[in-house]
């Protein structure tokens, strides 16, 4: 127990003092909430959709989310070429422990990550619907940060260094995002769209983060989206807890 | 304390270890020595349960480090070849974490932590960021590191490699004196032959994955009708270079550069 503690303590000291990095990777969600939000606001708005950046907040906070709950899994790949990780591996605490320890720790920092997000949507003008559906969005949020952390963490465990790296944010982590309905509805979606979202564990998240945070009505239910994200989590930390468990250094 | 039989260890078509079999006795300070690629960190790391064997027995204080690893892993210190501290943590929190990991008492912890950062000169840094720290101080950091857990063993591979005549000296009169008040057993590897020859009781030498010699350093030039050491060991494993390829390590260690001064 200390020592999931321990682990989860380090990825969050890790992450308020590299400053830099909290600031940096806010500079993609606000480039989304200004250029797409009110650029494309008005349009949306025509063709009778209602308020674009009220539609959008929800799926930025996702793709905050994502973004850094992947990259705190692919930090691993970090520690591995810098030798951290061997000082954990030697230790006398089962690999899972430590699996669990990291992955709860950049899960915390992506929900943190996105919490600021969500300041950054409210200072843009964008308004959730009442606080009944806080606690349910924190939920959501808590699910998709787990779920990619350990889908980075399994991705890290195959790469022995970044070289990689590019192939897997560029054909996995942005299809993931784009594809989600974080930026489009998916109702008016052509079909074939349609059937790849629904295959997209991040569209779940962006629709029950959505319904949530706006009290709108959920393109897939909000019990069904909870239940694809938890079984699709559980599946995920236990790949990703297997092939952590398969390192050899 | 470490007893090792016919230990192996093939990496595909390729034997990195084979068949090596040695003996080192409680509160002995033994050197492994050879050349690069020799099999030095792989041995050290079927030791350490980082690697399993082939094939071949190892025993650590009586335990099986394949079976009872994390038996085993309280029995032992390690040193790493490449640094394996935490940049962004502070001394002190490095130490913490290596404390609550092994299960040290706070109490206790607290105590060993700053006696030990005492003993290795570093207490009045214990708040600093380890990125803030020189190559020497981070070797002591993983020294102390490596022994807060009272370890009955202390691995070192190569600890002194890249640093000074005056840190080397201090950190082996360290590791001497540690080795006398504590009673801890030293494995350790290193290149330079001075050293072994100084601080070791008994020396083995591994080139091509085998053992080509033990003993004594006196045994050593005796076998080889050598005046010093360095010339026993170029008499026992030959005089050609052998050339590793650039790891990951050090292609990442550029890019890193490169990113850190982007940001």
């Amino acid at each position: 127990m200390n020592a999931v503690y321990i682990l989860w303590l380090r990825q969050l000291k890790r992450y308020v003092r590299s400053r830099a990095r909290m600031i940096a990777s806010l500079g993609q969600p606000l480039l989304f909430l200004l250029a797409l939000g009110f650029g494309l606001g008005p349009i949306f708005q025509k063709a009778g959709q209602g308020n674009y950046l009220q539609f959008l907040a929800p799926g930025v906070i996702a793709m905050s989310i994502l973004f850094t709950a992947v990259f705190s899994g692919i930090e691993l790949i970090w520690d591995r070429q810098f030798g951290f990780l061997k000082e954990t591996l030697v230790a006398p605490v089962p690999r899972l422990t430590i699996m669990i320890g990291r992955t709860l720790g950049g899960a915390t920092v992506a929900v943190l990550q996105g919490l600021i997000v969500v300041l950054i949507c409210l200072a843009a003008g964008f308004r959730p619907a009442g606080v009944a559906g806080l606690p349910i969005a924190l939920v959501f949020m808590v699910l998709v940060g787990v779920m990619f952390t350990a889908l980075g963490t399994a991705i890290a465990s195959l790469l022995s260094d970044f070289q990689g790296f590019q192939l897997v944010m560029n054909f996995l982590v942005m299809p993931i995002f784009f594809l989600s309905g974080a930026l489009f509805p998916l109702s008016d979606a052509p079909r074939p769209l349609q059937w790849i979202a629904t295959v997209d564990p991040l569209s779940y998240g962006v629709d029950g983060l959505r319904g949530a945070l706006n009290g709108s009505a959920t393109h897939f239910g909000t019990a069904i989206d909870l239940a694809v994200l938890a079984a699709v989590t559980a599946v995920l930390v236990a790949i990703g807890s297997y092939l952590f468990s398969k390192i050899q250094l | 304390m470490i007893r090792v039989q016919n230990l192996v260890k093939n990496f595909g078509d390729f034997p990195a270890v084979r068949d090596i079999s040695f003996e080192v006795k409680e509160g002995e300070i033994f050197a492994f020595l050879g050349p690069n690629g020799a099999g030095k960190t792989t041995t050290i790391k079927m030791l350490t349960t980082l690697l399993t064997p082939t094939s071949g027995k190892v025993e650590l204080d009586g335990l099986d480090p394949t079976g009872q690893q994390n038996e085993a892993r309280r029995r032992f210190g390690i040193v790493f070849q490449d640094p394996s501290v935490d940049d962004e943590l502070t001394a002190y929190e490095n130490m913490d974490f290596h404390g609550v990991l092994y299960k040290v008492p706070r109490k206790l912890r607290a105590e060993r932590i700053e006696w030990l950062l005492k003993l290795f000169e570093l207490w009045d840094r214990r708040n600093d960021p380890v990125k803030q720290f020189s190559g020497g101080m981070r070797r002591r950091l993983e020294i102390a590191r490596g022994l807060l857990h009272t370890p009955k063993i202390l691995f070192l591979d190569e600890p002194t490699l890249g640093l000074d005549p005056q840190t080397r000296n201090q950190l082996w009169t360290h590791v001497k004196r540690l080795n006398e008040e504590e009673r801890v057993t030293v494995f350790l590897t290193t290149h330079y032959m001075e050293e072994a020859d100084r601080v070791a009781h008994r020396i083995a030498i591994i080139d091509h994955g085998r053992i080509v010699a033990q003993g004594t350093s006196a045994e050593l030039k005796a076998q080889t009708g050598a005046e010093t050491l360095e010339q026993a060991f170029l008499a026992l494993t030959g005089a050609t270079i052998r050339d590793e390829d650039a790891s990951n390590v050090d292609r990442m260690r550029a890019m890193s550069r490169m990113w850190r001064r982007r940001t």
